[in-house]
């Protein structure tokens, strides 16, 4: 084993996690956005409406995520296409970005809509009682009070799918996996970069699950 | 770009052999049926024992269980696939190297690798499960079985561990399925799994969305499949009186 | 002769201790109650003497075997004493008559007949004959708990140790339960139970033990016990007339 050549290639290898983490950051976030969106959908006394979101998350909760990626990344140039008549060029990252969302999304709105039933019914009465509508009613009084309590839950999502972002691999991205893949190739080294690139991912979950742990603890009081 | 459909795409020949494309997606579910399997029936194994080490006095095996669940859980599966599939065959001794890279059907090494890493990375969930099967039953539950005279293995074998994991179907069911799910990053070390396959009649067809329509309906009816057949273990399983069953 | 001897025994939880010099001496067919206020460490001291708590200072003796002493076979020793939870603890997952045989089977290696046979026996003296094919789960608390004594008497102990098997049942079924227990002592079984039942204690107990924060107060004879309450320590005059206004 001879980590020697780890050191000057870091430059590198923080392009790739720059690209995991911008990834990931925007993957969160467009993720919690389309599954709390999801969640109300799936609450919504409307039962085409909650009908389609059931579908949907029952849909993205069966197949592989590497399928959709896979998927997406030849898809989305040939949609953009028909829709707009041109042709776009996407890039891996923006198909990929979809992808993760999309299929995210799914899984937050499982999360979201448990944190959303774990307060009481009695809170959104009292909501409408003081006249506020179904919008002010959620976004004033139950979604601030859900999100405090699924924040954990939120965050370990988060941390799977930091994890998970290595498996652009598929379509060629440069992430941080990747870029320790391509320069370990270059400089002869390859098993000592991948278990470089390991245990820098352990690092970091393996710090996040136990911040997020002691955050839930400290909820729970 | 004009995008030409065609569902009868399936029965066309591959252009390889006598082959129609219907044959790949065939040989492809096979291989993720024969992957899932054998890694969850080995997960289950090393799980079930880790999740015991966990919650047994003393000091050392339940840090050795924890360890393993720490490391196994915040390293990417696809990272992990790589070191059994790129490192670990390195420093087997001579003979088991030449064996694995040379000797073996490469599909086979493939197999192997993926095999392993599956059933190490899931045993580390299912050790978890097990464990919060065996600490939520009531204390005096295992201060029974020592009262009667039961050893510490026949206090798991006859009384701890029938009733964890009957309480515990309902996330082990989440993990089998997982494991057909995730099965699939074996398409990036070259086994042709459904995924591979699916990719590959997209590119030789250009038929991209039949292919990976079928492909969502193949996983979905897959697991449709599972959760209907844990559903039916769950039931024959249940206790009367116990759980929600019957009085 | 001395069946249970329990010699200065001292128990600590960390820093805090729950069994404090504790000292006392069960015969032969003598059926002794333990009472005190809760917290006071009786449970604790009843299941010192098969071992379910471990203790750091003192002795135990059951019929002679070493207790505390690393070399005893635990197993051995706990299938010769009988037990009865405060909760029940029958195995949900096994049926009436599974329970009553498991043991006798996996433990004591009788066979499958034999130990029917004796589970039987049981279940028919606690009057459960009937519900021998259910679970546990579709009994009352009251017939999971006679079922429980079956189990225990189905082991053929040399002594039985009962923790509270009234307190968790509902007020009208605990006289059956009682019922068991009675006819049991009166059989000339060897007992100590740790109970709230003066009743009982009044009419089957040879000797009454009063336990407050992890030390034995009272030990004493039945009659002297009840017979000049006056004549009781401070704490146990206390306890006693919380108890006896029901």
């Amino acid at each position: 084993m001879d980590f020697s050549q780890i050191i000057p290639s870091l430059p590198s290898l923080w392009d790739g996690m720059k690209l995991t983490l911008q990834l990931l950051a925007l993957a969160v976030l467009g993720g919690i956005v389309l599954g709390t969106v999801l969640a109300l959908a799936r609450m919504s006394s409307n039962t085409v409406l909650s009908g389609l979101a059931k579908a949907y998350v029952n849909y993205f909760r069966s197949i592989p995520l590497l399928l959709v990626i896979t998927w997406f990344y030849l898809a989305v140039p040939m949609i953009l296409n028909w829709i707009t008549g041109e042709f776009i060029a996407v890039g891996a990252f923006t198909s990929c970005l979809v992808a993760f969302v999309m299929f995210e999304a799914a899984y937050y709105c499982e999360i979201v809509r448990a944190g959303i039933q774990s307060i009481s019914k009695g809170q959104l009465n009292a909501a409408y009682a003081l006249g506020m509508n179904y919008g002010q009613a959620m976004r004033l009084i139950m979604l601030p009070q859900a999100f405090r309590k699924m924040t954990p839950l939120l965050l370990q999502q988060s941390i799977i799918l930091f994890q998970d972002t290595s498996l652009v691999y598929a379509v060629g991205l440069i992430d941080f996996l990747n870029a320790a893949r391509a320069r370990g190739d270059i400089m002869g080294q390859s098993h000592e970069f991948l278990i470089f690139a390991g245990a820098v991912y352990f690092v970091i979950s393996f710090g996040a699950s136990t911040v997020v742990k002691r955050l839930q603890k400290r909820l729970a009081v | 770009m004009n995008y030409n459909w065609d569902w009868n795409i399936f029965f066309k020949s591959t252009g390889i052999g006598s082959e129609i494309y219907l044959d790949w997606f065939i040989s492809g579910l096979g291989w993720t049926i024969a992957v899932a399997l054998v890694a969850w029936i080995a997960a289950l194994a090393i799980g079930s024992v880790l999740g015991v080490m966990r919650t047994l006095p003393g000091k050392v095996l339940p840090a050795i269980a924890t360890a393993y669940v720490e490391l196994f859980r915040n390293v990417p599966l696809l990272v992990q696939l790589f070191m059994w599939y790129f490192v670990v065959p390195d420093y087997l001794p001579e003979a088991t190297q030449i064996w694995f890279k040379q000797e073996l059907n490469p599909a086979t090494s493939a197999y192997i690798s993926v095999v392993v890493c599956l059933a190490l990375f899931t045993a580390a969930r299912v050790c978890e499960q097990v464990r919060t099967g065996i600490q939520a039953l009531p204390r005096g539950q295992s201060a029974a079985a020592l009262a009667v005279g039961f050893s510490i293995g026949q206090t798991y074998r006859y009384v701890l561990l029938p009733q964890a994991f009957r309480v515990i179907i309902p996330p082990l069911t989440s993990e089998f399925l997982n494991i057909f799910k995730n099965s699939s990053v074996a398409s990036l070390i070259g086994l042709m799994e459904l995924l591979a396959q699916t990719k590959q009649t997209a590119e030789f067809s250009a038929n991209i969305f039949e292919a990976f329509t079928l492909a969502t309906v193949i996983y979905f009816v897959l697991n449709m499949s599972l959760m209907t057949l844990m559903n039916l273990i769950e039931k024959k399983v249940r206790i009367p009186g116990m759980m929600g069953g019957a009085k | 002769m001395s069946m249970i001897a329990i010699k200065n025994v001292s128990k600590w939880y960390g820093d805090f201790q729950v069994l404090t010099d504790c000292t006392t001496d069960v015969k032969k067919g003598e059926v002794v109650v333990v009472c005190g206020p809760s917290g006071s460490g009786k449970s604790t001291l009843i299941k010192t003497v098969n071992a379910l708590e471990p203790f750091q200072k003192g002795e135990i003796f059951v019929d002679g075997v070493s207790v505390g002493d690393p070399k005893t076979d635990l197993p051995k020793l706990r299938a010769r004493i009988g037990m009865v939870f405060q909760n029940f603890e029958l195995f949900p997952h096994l049926s009436i008559t599974e329970n009553l045989t498991i043991a006798q089977q996996r433990v004591l290696g009788r066979s499958q007949d034999e130990a029917m046979q004796k589970g039987m026996h049981y279940l028919d003296r606690v009057g459960l004959k009937a519900q021998a094919g259910k679970f546990p789960g579709q009994l009352s608390g009251g017939q999971q708990q006679r079922v429980a004594i079956a189990r225990a008497l189905a082991m053929d102990p040399i002594a039985m140790l009962f923790d509270e098997p009234t307190s968790a049942l509902d007020p009208e079924m605990v006289n059956e339960v009682l019922d068991v227990m009675v006819e049991l002592a009166h059989e000339g079984m060897t007992m100590m139970c740790v109970t709230h039942e003066m009743g009982f204690a009044r009419k089957v107990a040879d000797r009454v033990i009063f336990m407050d924060r992890g030390a034995i107060v009272e030990d004493c004879e039945k009659e002297e016990f009840f017979g000049d309450i006056d004549a009781r320590s401070e704490r146990a005059r206390h306890f006693l007339s919380k108890i006896l206004q029901h």
